[in-house]
């Protein structure tokens, strides 16, 4: 399956991706077992487009995200890297100078802001080790450089002496930001990059990444378990269920018509900000399958209602059903699921907005400050 | 009302000072929030003043002597210590009452009777035996001796604060050998294990894989070995004829192989740990080579701990110097150490009538407590993210 | 000061300007500032709130477990306490934390459920048998009554296998699973009151789903009270009846769900509601975002806590002053809010 964006060839191309972890037991750990992380997963990922990666924990989308940028090394499976329309790296065969090379093109931002930030190191040091480790030498070219970056994203260029405990979560998840930045990478993985951050914080950094996508170009994957936040911030979502993708498509369709069942659960399960849109939900039964047990065939079938004796035992193909929409379901052509906007009744005349408290009148100059809000903190 | 406000400006007030501090707390590297912090751990703090003294006490033991401590003299012969008395009866006039000894007929035991009228004066920096500090500049003043005054045959006597032993030498400068040695035992033997365990700990946790595994089942059956027999058997096996120094020596290396396993398990577990760390990750992907990883990232993360452990492990080499010496199997006389000079404190008869010669164990008691508390404090203060 | 509209039915439990304060050696934290709100049978009151704002401080205020160095400065916590078939009113704040009547009303008449429960089940102990002993600890069943009764739990819970699951430990079930068995032991004596802080913070969306639905149906056949506490605007919106926003310590506005969500009056009710994506807004456009960050809870602004990141902000007013919580106005007195846009400060301070 070789694909061909809009703009060429795809930033990044997934193919049949494997990571299986041992379970290993006994006085010399031998090896029992395995959990299969990523099971098999194919996907492509544009030059300038964000592409989610949802599920629930425990799906595998973490490890995809780390097997991408070789942070762990995949069982099996292709990852077909294309820094430029030219050339083409597969990152899961490259050597450790190769990655060394593909790494400043490929940059990561963490989830949690505290321990992604080494303690001991002030801010020029922690933004400025991607410059230092890659050659520039110059302490004076690394400082303007910092300065730069933290203007960037934000943050006061002064406050580069001072280190990580001296900030906030908001402002740490900033700093990492700068440091993903400092070599210019072409794709940003950003995995679960505001989840540990509070409500009143998250937009900001939200606001931040779309920003700097827009100003830099960047292509981004996302790694995020809030649907809330992953429509917000993508063009296309793939949604992966035991380290499985179950279906991928642009955000319109996987919100509005889903073709998998889980898909449709998942987005009946995320409880609305708004009372009068309370409604009944798909609750799913049982648990998430266990992936050193998967079940036989589609691994969504024991909870999944719409399941037949064919999705018990055969499992179903990862196939494109219709232009730019890929399913893993046995019924995928047949079913009529609900998305967002079927699910409820519009009772609001709000429409397009939601947050009724959106039209509200607010001072000028409150509502949208962007990514320059760290002056006031 | 009224009160309210006042409450309100002494807030402002600490909050303009909060606000300074956070300044000077921002910009603060690791180390200095450590000190700050293990400022505040009083006991601690304590503990170091009472630890930096002992070690004053070791590198100028000769002067805080005042007698040679391996000098035997059969008239003192398990003399009781001699307080000294600061006043008589014309006022300020530090001095020791002077003795005659002499054989209880009946008993054949030394006897000792105070001289109520003979009174030895005694001063601070009392010129006394030569000795060089630090090996290199000669001098012959010591903390506390027989008055420079004293003339006559006084002048050759000199004072047993602590008593004797039962050749009558003198227990105060036995002590003070004593923890010259005890002392150094204890750091050597922990440098060498502290190393041993880094290294070994940090292969393990670095590599992984095979090699871990091998290293984590070496390091249980070198916890599984009972150490008392272990060093019976090894004291055995020590050639008689090795000189005190070599005896040391040996004695160092033994209690070295035999701790090394305690940090390396520490230290593979921090390993291990921080290899997960996202910053760690950063690192990498940023491009760093391993070694900077290593050096730069990991290894500062967990110096603050193992200084904490190395703390903590000196007193249980002091304790086990000790232990082997009152067994008879670590240093024997004519070194000194204090578990040499407690081995005396054997015999319950000797005990019951000179209680005196149990008085090494004073201070290694408080070694060994003023290493635990300060390992505590330090523990406490490293850990960053601690309130 | 004001409360919910009085008349209807006697809440049954009601908290009055309740001060918890911490006294580390760095000084005070105000972590619960004067909060008030009540609670009546049947009825889902959510208090929601970033970090900080001190809502899981007040929930502990209630059972009075505040660890140390904290503990209750002020205020009052009603609550109708029900001994031999009578109701007496009680003020929770001024009994013993340990005291006879304490003990039967926490876990007995007031449960709580908490974020993670893989910390409040033992490791070393099966589940059953700390299901058990709570259930002893508020009735006086037999061994093998409360074993029934236990089961029974498990059951309601919607936990299949129930009596095998009672021989299982803590860490052998899934988050969601452990969330049940935690809810069912806060039910062993029956609660008028549950607390729930954060219980599906920790959990996935579907998982979230089945909980919420599970409390829900609870409340529906057993008639308890819930506080629910979460930051989760998605939840309270889902679960609550009325609704405490808190920041800082202080509540800032409280109402029906509907006038919460619909119709917000205090800066930053509206600020944090427009702040979050939903399914339904615009995507990949700029969120109204609140300027800065929540101040460290040594560096409490002077005046009412929001000031300083609020776009309403009125000089010499707001940094000076600190708000009260009042009824946005005298007829409809069932949304209160503690902001200056809506009333003149009451007190002389200046």
């Amino acid at each position: 399956m070789t694909v061909e964006g809009p703009n060429g060839h795809p930033l990044l191309e997934v193919k049949r991706l494997k990571k299986y972890f041992p379970i290993r037991k006994g006085f010399m750990r031998r090896e029992v077992g395995a959990v299969r992380a990523v099971d098999d997963v194919s996907f492509h990922i544009n030059r300038g487009e964000t592409l989610s990666l949802v599920g629930e924990s425990g799906c595998g989308k973490t490890t995809t995200a780390r097997c991408i940028l070789r942070a762990v090394d995949p069982t099996d499976g292709q990852i077909l890297f294309r820094p430029t329309e030219d050339t083409v790296f597969d990152v899961a065969q490259s050597t450790r100078r190769e990655l060394r090379r593909l790494r400043r093109d490929m940059q990561m931002i963490f989830q949690d802001p505290f321990s992604s930030l080494n303690p001991r190191f002030p801010l020029l040091e922690i933004v400025g080790e991607p410059l230092l480790v890659n050659g520039m030498r110059s302490g004076r070219e690394r400082q303007e450089r910092v300065e730069e970056l933290l203007r960037l994203v934000g943050m006061r260029p002064e406050y580069m002496r001072r280190f990580p405990h001296a900030f906030s979560g908001g402002q740490r998840q900033r700093i990492g930001i700068a440091r993903a930045l400092a070599l210019n990478p072409t794709l940003v993985v950003a995995d679960e990059p505001v989840s540990a951050l509070d409500v009143s914080v998250q937009a900001q950094i939200l606001n931040l990444l779309l920003d700097l996508q827009q100003k830099l170009g960047l292509t981004y994957l996302f790694v995020a378990h809030d649907l809330s936040v992953v429509k917000h911030l993508s063009d296309r979502v793939a949604v992966m269920y035991v380290g499985r993708l179950v279906e991928m498509t642009d955000r319109e369709r996987l919100f509005n018509s889903p073709r998998h069942p889980y898909t449709e659960a998942l987005l009946s399960s995320v409880p609305e900000p708004d009372p009068r849109r309370r409604s009944q939900r798909i609750v799913l039964e049982g648990e998430v399958a266990n992936p050193a047990a998967p079940p036989s065939g589609c691994y969504f079938h024991p909870r999944c209602r719409y399941a037949q004796d064919v999705c018990r035992t055969d499992t179903p193909v990862w196939e494109e059903v219709a232009e730019g929409h890929w399913v893993a379901c046995h019924r995928a052509k047949e079913l009529e699921l609900a998305g967002v906007r079927d699910r409820l009744p519009m009772n609001t005349a709000a429409g397009n907005s939601t947050n009724p408290a959106t039209n509200a009148t607010l001072a000028a100059g409150s509502a949208t400050d962007g990514d320059a809000t760290d002056d006031s903190e | 009302m009224a009160e309210d406000h006042t409450t309100r400006t002494i807030e402002s007030n600490v909050a303009v000072g909060v606000a300074r501090e956070e300044e000077r707390i921002s910009v603060a590297t690791q180390w200095q929030l450590t000190w700050w912090r293990f400022r505040k751990h009083k006991v601690a703090n304590i503990a170091a003043i009472v630890l930096i003294m002992y070690y004053v006490v070791v590198l100028f033991a000769d002067f805080f002597a005042y007698a040679d401590p391996n000098l035997p003299a059969a008239k003192r012969g398990l003399l009781p210590p001699q307080p000294i008395h600061l006043f008589d009866d014309d006022g300020w006039n530090p001095h020791v009452l002077a003795f005659e000894g002499s054989r209880d007929p009946e008993t054949f035991k030394r006897v000792y009777e105070i001289l109520g009228d003979q009174q030895i004066p005694v001063q601070f920096f009392a010129q006394g035996l030569e000795y060089e500090i630090l090996g290199i500049i000669p001098w012959d003043r010591h903390l506390i001796g027989v008055s420079d005054d004293a003339g006559g045959a006084l002048a050759q006597e000199h004072v047993s604060l602590l008593g004797a032993d039962i050749q009558g030498r003198d227990m105060w400068s036995r002590i003070i050998f004593a923890t010259r040695i005890s002392m150094t035992i204890g750091l050597i033997a922990v440098a060498i294990s502290q190393i041993l365990g880094i290294v070994i700990g940090g292969v393990s946790g670095y590599f992984g894989g095979l090699i871990d595994t091998v290293i984590q089942r070496i390091i249980e059956i070198v916890r599984s070995i009972p150490q008392i027999p272990l060093l019976m058997g090894i004291a055995a096996a020590v050639p008689k004829d090795w000189s005190i120094e070599q005896i040391y020596f040996a004695i160092t290396i033994l209690l070295a192989l035999i701790l090394w396993t305690e940090l390396a398990r520490v230290v593979r577990g921090r390993f291990l740990s921080l290899r997960e760390e996202d910053f760690v990750m950063a690192a990498e992907l940023a491009g760093a080579s391993r070694m900077r990883i290593i050096l730069r990232h990991m290894v500062p993360s967990f110096l603050s701990h193992i200084i904490a452990a190395t703390t903590l492990a000196i007193p249980t080499i002091i304790i086990s110097e000790t232990s082997l010496s009152f067994l008879g199997l670590g240093l024997r006389p004519p070194a000194i150490s204090w578990g040499v000079l407690l081995q005396q404190a054997q015999n319950i008869q000797v005990l019951a009538l000179s209680p005196w010669l149990l008085l090494p164990a004073l201070p290694v008691i408080v070694a060994i407590l003023a290493f635990n508390f300060l390992g505590d404090g330090l523990r406490d203060a490293a850990d960053p993210y601690g309130t | 000061m004001a409360t919910l509209a009085a008349g209807k039915r006697r809440p049954l439990l009601r908290v009055h300007n309740l001060k918890t304060y911490f006294f580390p050696d760095e000084g005070t934290v105000r972590a619960v500032d004067g909060a008030s709100f009540e609670v009546c049978a049947g009825q889902t009151l959510g208090i929601v709130g970033e970090s900080g704002c001190g809502k899981s401080v007040t929930a502990r205020s209630i059972l009075r477990i505040v660890e140390h160095p904290g503990g209750i400065v002020e205020g009052e916590i009603r609550y109708l306490h029900r001994t031999d078939g009578r109701e007496v009113e009680l003020d929770l704040a001024q009994i013993s934390a340990d005291g006879p009547e304490m003990r039967q009303i926490r876990g007995g008449e007031i449960a709580m459920i908490f974020q993670e429960p893989m910390t409040s089940f033992s490791p070393v102990h099966p589940i059953g048998s700390q299901i058990v002993e709570a259930i002893r600890l508020h009735s006086p069943l037999g061994k093998r009554e409360a074993r029934e009764r236990a089961a029974d739990l498990l059951r309601q819970v919607g936990i299949s296998r129930a009596e095998a699951r009672l021989n299982e430990y803590a860490y052998q079930l899934s988050g969601g699973l452990r969330q049940r068995a935690m809810i069912a032991m806060a039910l062993s004596a029956e609660p008028r009151v549950l607390i729930a802080d954060e219980p599906t913070t920790a959990l996935d969306v579907t998982t979230q789903a089945q909980i919420l639905d599970l409390l829900r149906q609870l409340q529906t056949d057993l008639g308890m009270a819930i506080i629910l506490i979460t930051h989760n605007l998605g939840v309270v919106a889902e679960m609550c009846d009325t609704v405490v926003v808190m920041y800082l310590g202080r509540v800032v506005e409280e109402g029906s769900v509907d006038a919460i969500f619909h119709n917000p009056k205090h800066p930053y009710t509206r600020l944090l509601l427009q702040s979050i994506p939903s399914l339904y807004s615009e995507a990949r456009v700029p969120l109204p975002t609140i300027s800065g960050a929540i101040p460290h809870p040594y560096n409490r602004p002077e005046g009412c806590p929001f000031h300083d990141r609020c776009p309403q902000f009125i000089p010499g007013t707001c940094d000076r002053h600190v708000p009260e919580l009042q009824a946005l106005d005298e007829e409809k007195s069932d949304q209160l809010v503690s902001c200056f846009l809506y009333h003149e400060p009451t007190d002389e301070r200046a």
